[in-house]
C-alpha cells in the first residue's frame, strides 16, 4: 500500500461536559453514579409545561473554555433545537446552539513528538444539554435520565490536523486546558469527554477534500489514535482498490480493533433546527466577560512558564511536568515539603513517571505519595542515605507504597557517615589490597577510585560518598 | 341563595359581611356542574372531596380572609394547565390518564390568593381549534345555544363560567383561544402581552405565542385575577420582569380618562353584518365616553394567518414530539419495535387536526424550505408588529371585533379547515405582535347571541387596557345571561 502518496484530513469535535452543580436547564444534580433516574425533574425528564432555565454557572464555564482556547466570544448568540426522536431524548429535542454559537475562531498550540509545534484552528464552541442513557439489555432497553440535561460544549476543530499523532496531540492538549481551568472533569470513561472523528484522505498535493467518515464515540487517548490510523488506511485501501469512499457514519469497535458502519448518509437525520422559543437570546455583557477572565484559573501555558521560573527549570522539564494539571499539583506538593525543586523534578520525571509509564498507571493513582517523595528527597538533601541508596529505597516504596523511612530501617539502610566506623573500613580495604597501594604509591593515582568502590562495597552502598572520598584520599596519602 | 353568576366583587363581599362561607359556595358550584354540565361537556374532571376539602381550610381563614384577594373564589381550569394531583390531557388521548407531577405557577399564584380549583375543563386538542371540536373527550357546547360551539380553543373555560359552572376560569390563548370563546360566550376573555403571566405548566402548543388568561364576567374580575397571576417567574426564561400594577385599583377609584380607538377598515371588510352593526354601536358609546375614534392601517395584517399557520405549526411540530409514547401518557399496544412504538402511539394517540399542524411545521421546518417559510413568516410577523408600532403612535388602542360572527353550529366548519381558520383572523395578529388583547361583550345579534369588542393594548398595557374597557362595561350596562341560565342566580 502506497500510504506516502496519500495525506488524511481530520477534525475533531469533542463534546466536554461543564462541571456545574446542577444541569443545564434546571436544578438536578449533574452527578454522575446516583442511582437511576434519580437526578430529574419535570424539566429534564420533558414532563408537558416545562420550560427550560439557564445555568448561568454553565455560560461562565463555557466562556472560560473560550478563553482558554483563544476563541472569539459573541455577546449575543442563540439556543436552538435539534429535532429528532430517541429513548433518551425525553423532549423530542436537544437544546443546543447552530447558526448563532457563542464562540468560534480560537486555536491551541500542541506539541509534536518532533519536536515541533503546530497551531490547530478551533471553528466554534457551542452550548448543549446531554441526553440521557440507553441501556440496551437482552430483555429490553432502559432508559437512565440522570445524564438528561447535563451541561456540554461541544468544540469543533478546523480540519487542520493530518495524521493520528496531530489529532491525540491536540485531544490531549485540549483536555488539559480543560482540565487545569476547571471546566470539564475529563473523565473520558465517564464519557464527561467524548470525541468523534471526520476524516477523509486525498493524494498529496491536492487541494479538494476527499469524501469525509464521520467516527462516532471514541473513549481514550490511545483509541482515538488507532482508530484514526486504521481508518486512514481503510480509506486509502480502498481508494488504491478503485473503490469509492461513502459517506458515513462508523464506530471504532475497540475488540476487533477496526472501525464499523453506523449509519450510512441517506440515513442522515433532517434536525429541523429552529431558534429555541422557550428561551431569549444569550447574552454575554462585557463586564460580566471580563469578570470571568479575571477569574481565571491558571493554565498549562502560565503554569509551565511559572514552573520554569520559580523552579529553574528547562522549558521541557516544565512543559512535562505542567502537561496535565493532576503531576503539576503533585510536583507542586512534593516541592513544597521538600523545597528542592531540581531534585523534585528529577525525581518526578525520570524515577515516578518512568515507573508509571511502565505500569500503564496514571498519576491520579500513583503508589507514592507527595509527601513520601518529599520525604525521600529530603533524606538525600540531609545525607541520610545516598542518592544510590534512594533509588533503591524508592523501587521499594513504588512496589509496596511504605514510607522511606520504615524502608530504610527495615533493611538497614541508613548512610554510614560515623568517620570512625569508615576509617576502619578504609583501612581494611588498604591493608588487603597491598599492591593496588604500593601502585597508588609509585604514582598511580586513578586506582584513587578503585579503593573508594571497593569501601563503598564493603558498606553495601552505605557509606556517605563525600565522606568516603576524602578518608580514603587521606589514608591513601598519610 | 343561587350560586353562579356572581361576580369575584359580589363574592369578596358576601364573605365579608359572613353571608356565606367558602364550602357553602363550592358546594352549589360543583351541585351546578353535575347538574349543567351533561349537556354542556365542559368539564373533564371534577374531584369533589379535594375541592371541598379546600374549601374547609378557607373557611377556617375566612377571618383573615383580606390578605386573599381570591379568597373562595371558583375557578375552572384548562385542561391543558398542570395542577399537582388533577390530570392534564389537554384534551388529547395521549395525554389520557396523565396525572400533573407538579402546579402551574399561574395556578399557584392563585391558589395561594384563595382561588379554589373546581374542575379542569374541556378544550380543542393541544389547543388546536377554534371551535372545541377538536377534543378528544367530545365537543362543548355554548351555553346561549347548546347547538352551537362556545369557540375554541378554550371552549370549556369559557362555557364554564357562561353557564355559572365557575366564577372564573383559565384558559390559554395563541391566536384567539380566550378572547374568540369568550366573545362567542359573552364574557370578558383577556389575551396579556406575551410575557406577562409565566408560561410554566402549561402544556405548550406555540411557546412564541401562547400566553394564558382569565375569563370572567368583568373586567374588574379580569383585573383581579391578573394582578395575583402576572409578573415575573424564575422558571419560565421568556416571562418578564416589569413590575405588575395593582390592576384593581386603578378601577376602584373610578377615574374617568379618554382615549383615541384606532379602526382599521380595510381590515374589518367581510365581518358578519350584525357584528358590523354591534361594533359600529359600541364604538358610539366609545364616543359618548369623550373617546376620540382615528382610522389607522395595519397593512401587513392580511398576512397574518399565513404568518400564523407556519410559526404555529413550526414550534408546535417540535413542542409535541415529546408525545411519543416512551416516557408518559398514551403508548401503543402493537408495536413490534420501537419504530412502531414511536408512529403508533403517535398515530393512535393524537388527532386529525393536530397530526396536520404538525405535518405542516414539520415540513416548513425542513432542509430547504425553512428559508421559504419559517424564516419569511418570521420576517412577516416582524413586519405586522411594525404595522401596530405605526399604529400606537396614533392611537391608545386598535380595536375590532373579536371575531368576524357570532358561534356557528357543530359541524358547520369542520369540513374545511381554511373557513374554520378565519374564525380568528382579528385575534391572530395580536399574538404575532405579542400584545395585551381583551374581548368584551358588545351586543347581541338577532338570534341573541353575544358578540364580542376586541381591544388592543401597547406591549405591557393592560392597566389602560382594563380602565378603558371598565369604563365602556359601565357606560353599557349589565349584559344579558344565556337562556339556560334565566330566572337562575
Amino acid at each position: 500500500m502506497s500510504l506516502e502518496k496519500y495525506e488524511s484530513v481530520i477534525g475533531l469535535e469533542v463534546h466536554a461536559q461543564l462541571m456545574t452543580q446542577s444541569k443545564m436547564f434546571c436544578r438536578c444534580p449533574n452527578q454522575f453514579g446516583s442511582s437511576p433516574n434519580t437526578n430529574v425533574c419535570p424539566v429534564c425528564t420533558g414532563q408537558p409545561g416545562s420550560l427550560p432555565v439557564i445555568n448561568k454557572k454553565a455560560i461562565e464555564l463555557g466562556v472560560r473554555a473560550a478563553v482558554a482556547l483563544s476563541c472569539e466570544i459573541h455577546p449575543e448568540s442563540v439556543f436552538a433545537r435539534k429535532n429528532y426522536f430517541y429513548p433518551d431524548l425525553p423532549k423530542g429535542y436537544q437544546i443546543s446552539q447552530y447558526e448563532r454559537p457563542y464562540s468560534t475562531q480560537g486555536h491551541i498550540v500542541v506539541r509534536l513528538k518532533s519536536g515541533d509545534e503546530k497551531r490547530i484552528g478551533i471553528t466554534r464552541i457551542h452550548f448543549e444539554e446531554d441526553a440521557g442513557k440507553s441501556n440496551h439489555e437482552s430483555y429490553g432497553t432502559l432508559v437512565n435520565l440522570n445524564r438528561a440535561g447535563v451541561p456540554l460544549i461541544e468544540i469543533v476543530s478546523e480540519p487542520d490536523m493530518r495524521n493520528a499523532h496531530e489529532a491525540g496531540q491536540y485531544l490531549r492538549a485540549l483536555h488539559s486546558i480543560l482540565r487545569y481551568a476547571d471546566i470539564c472533569d475529563g473523565n473520558m470513561e465517564e464519557g464527561n469527554f467524548r470525541c468523534d472523528a471526520n476524516i477523509s484522505v486525498r493524494l498529496r498535493g491536492t487541494e479538494k477534500f476527499g469524501t469525509k467518515v464521520e467516527l462516532k464515540n471514541i473513549n481514550s487517548f490511545k483509541f482515538v489514535e488507532k482508530a484514526i490510523e486504521y481508518e486512514i488506511q481503510r480509506q486509502v485501501f480502498a481508494i488504491e482498490s478503485g473503490e469509492k469512499i461513502i459517506q458515513q457514519t462508523r464506530s471504532w469497535n475497540s475488540g476487533k480493533n477496526v472501525t464499523e458502519v453506523m449509519r450510512e448518509k441517506e440515513q442522515a437525520h433532517d434536525y429541523r433546527y429552529f431558534p429555541e422559543p422557550d428561551l431569549p437570546k444569550l447574552m454575554i455583557s462585557s463586564t460580566w466577560f471580563e469578570q470571568i477572565k479575571k477569574e481565571m484559573p491558571e493554565l498549562p501555558k502560565e503554569a509551565c512558564e511559572r514552573f520554569k521560573k520559580a523552579f529553574e527549570l528547562s522549558d521541557y522539564d516544565a512543559s512535562v511536568l505542567t502537561s496535565s494539571k493532576e503531576l503539576a499539583k503533585y510536583f507542586e506538593a512534593v516541592v513544597a515539603h521538600c523545597k528542592n525543586g531540581k531534585a523534585s523534578a528529577n525525581w518526578v520525571m525520570n524515577e515516578l513517571l518512568g515507573r508509571l509509564n511502565a505500569a500503564g498507571r496514571e498519576i491520579g493513582d500513583t503508589p507514592v505519595s507527595e509527601t513520601q517523595l518529599a520525604e525521600l528527597i529530603k533524606k538525600i538533601d540531609s545525607g541520610e542515605i545516598s542518592g544510590k541508596i534512594a533509588k533503591t529505597v524508592f523501587e521499594e516504596m513504588f512496589a509496596t507504597s511504605k514510607d522511606a523511612s520504615s524502608i530504610i530501617k527495615d533493611k538497614g539502610l541508613v548512610q554510614i557517615s560515623d568517620p570512625a566506623a569508615l576509617e576502619s573500613v578504609v583501612r581494611k580495604i588498604i591493608e588487603g589490597n597491598p599492591s593496588q597501594f604500593a601502585e597508588y604509591k609509585a604514582g598511580k593515582v586513578k586506582l584513587l577510585g578503585f579503593f573508594v568502590g571497593q569501601a563503598m562495597k564493603e558498606t553495601k552502598g552505605q557509606a556517605n560518598p563525600a565522606l568516603l572520598n576524602e578518608l580514603v584520599k587521606k589514608l591513601l596519602d598519610s | 341563595m343561587e350560586f353562579g353568576t356572581q361576580t369575584i366583587q359580589e363574592l369578596l363581599a358576601g364573605y365579608r359581611a359572613k353571608n356565606f362561607k367558602p364550602t357553602e359556595v363550592v358546594e352549589k358550584y360543583l351541585k351546578n356542574i353535575s347538574e349543567r354540565d351533561e349537556k354542556l361537556n365542559s368539564f373533564l374532571q371534577v374531584r369533589p372531596e379535594e375541592t371541598l376539602k379546600r374549601a374547609r381550610t378557607l373557611d377556617a381563614q375566612i377571618d383573615n380572609m383580606s390578605t386573599l384577594p381570591l379568597f373562595g373564589i371558583p375557578l375552572a381550569v384548562k385542561d391543558n394547565f398542570l395542577v399537582n394531583g388533577w390530570q392534564a390531557t389537554a384534551g388529547s388521548k395521549v395525554l389520557s390518564g396523565y396525572i400533573s407531577p407538579y402546579t402551574a405557577t399561574s395556578v399557584e399564584r392563585l391558589e395561594a390568593m384563595g382561588a379554589v380549583v373546581v374542575g379542569k375543563v374541556n378544550c380543542d386538542e393541544f389547543a388546536m381549534g377554534s371551535s372545541n371540536e377538536n377534543s378528544a373527550f367530545g365537543p362543548v357546547r355554548n351555553p346561549w345555544d347548546l347547538e352551537r360551539v362556545p369557540g375554541g380553543s378554550s371552549g370549556g373555560s369559557s362555557a364554564a363560567v357562561a353557564a355559572g359552572l365557575a366564577t372564573v376560569s383559565l384558559g390559554t390563548d395563541t391566536g384567539g383561544s380566550i378572547r374568540q370563546p369568550a366573545s362567542l360566550c359573552g364574557l370578558v376573555g383577556l389575551k396579556p402581552t406575551y410575557g406577562r403571566v409565566s408560561r410554566y405548566g402549561i402544556v405548550s402548543y406555540a411557546s412564541s405565542l401562547d400566553q394564558v388568561g382569565p375569563f370572567s364576567r368583568t373586567v374588574w374580575d379580569s383585573a383581579r385575577v391578573m394582578e395575583v397571576m402576572s409578573g415575573f417567574d424564575p422558571r419560565d426564561a421568556t416571562s418578564s420582569k416589569r413590575s405588575v400594577p395593582k390592576f384593581t385599583e386603578e378601577l376602584n377609584t373610578n377615574s374617568k380618562r379618554t382615549f383615541k380607538l384606532g379602526v382599521s377598515r380595510a381590515w374589518l371588510e367581510g365581518v358578519d353584518s350584525d357584528v358590523a352593526k354591534s361594533f359600529d354601536s359600541a364604538l358610539e358609546v366609545f364616543k359618548k365616553m369623550g373617546c376620540e375614534i382615528v382610522e389607522i392601517d395595519l397593512p401587513h395584517t392580511k398576512y397574518a394567518l399565513s404568518t400564523y399557520y407556519l410559526i404555529a405549526p413550526s414550534e408546535a411540530s417540535s413542542n409535541l414530539a415529546r408525545y411519543d409514547g416512551v416516557h408518559y401518557g398514551y403508548r401503543t399496544q402493537s408495536a413490534k419495535n420501537s419504530e412502531e412504538l414511536y408512529s403508533r402511539s403517535r398515530g393512535e394517540g393524537i388527532g386529525r387536526e393536530v397530526k396536520l399542524r404538525i405535518m405542516l411545521g414539520t415540513y416548513a421546518l425542513s432542509a430547504g424550505y425553512y428559508d421559504a417559510f419559517y424564516l419569511k413568516a418570521n420576517q412577516v410577523r416582524r413586519k405586522i408588529q411594525e404595522d401596530f408600532e405605526k399604529a400606537f403612535t396614533q392611537c391608545d388602542f386598535v380595536v375590532s371585533p373579536t371575531s368576524p360572527s357570532t358561534a356557528f353550529k357543530l359541524g358547520e366548519k369542520t369540513d374545511d379547515p381554511l373557513k374554520m381558520y378565519l374564525s380568528d383572523i382579528f385575534t391572530l395578529p395580536v399574538n404575532l405582535a405579542g400584545l395585551p388583547g381583551l374581548s368584551m361583550p358588545c351586543g347581541l345579534d338577532s338570534r341573541n347571541l353575544p358578540i364580542g369588542f376586541q381591544l388592543i393594548g401597547k406591549p405591557f398595557g393592560e392597566a389602560e387596557l382594563f380602565l378603558a374597557s371598565h369604563q365602556y362595561e359601565q357606560a353599557r350596562g349589565q349584559f344579558a345571561l344565556p337562556s339556560m341560565l334565566k330566572g337562575k342566580g
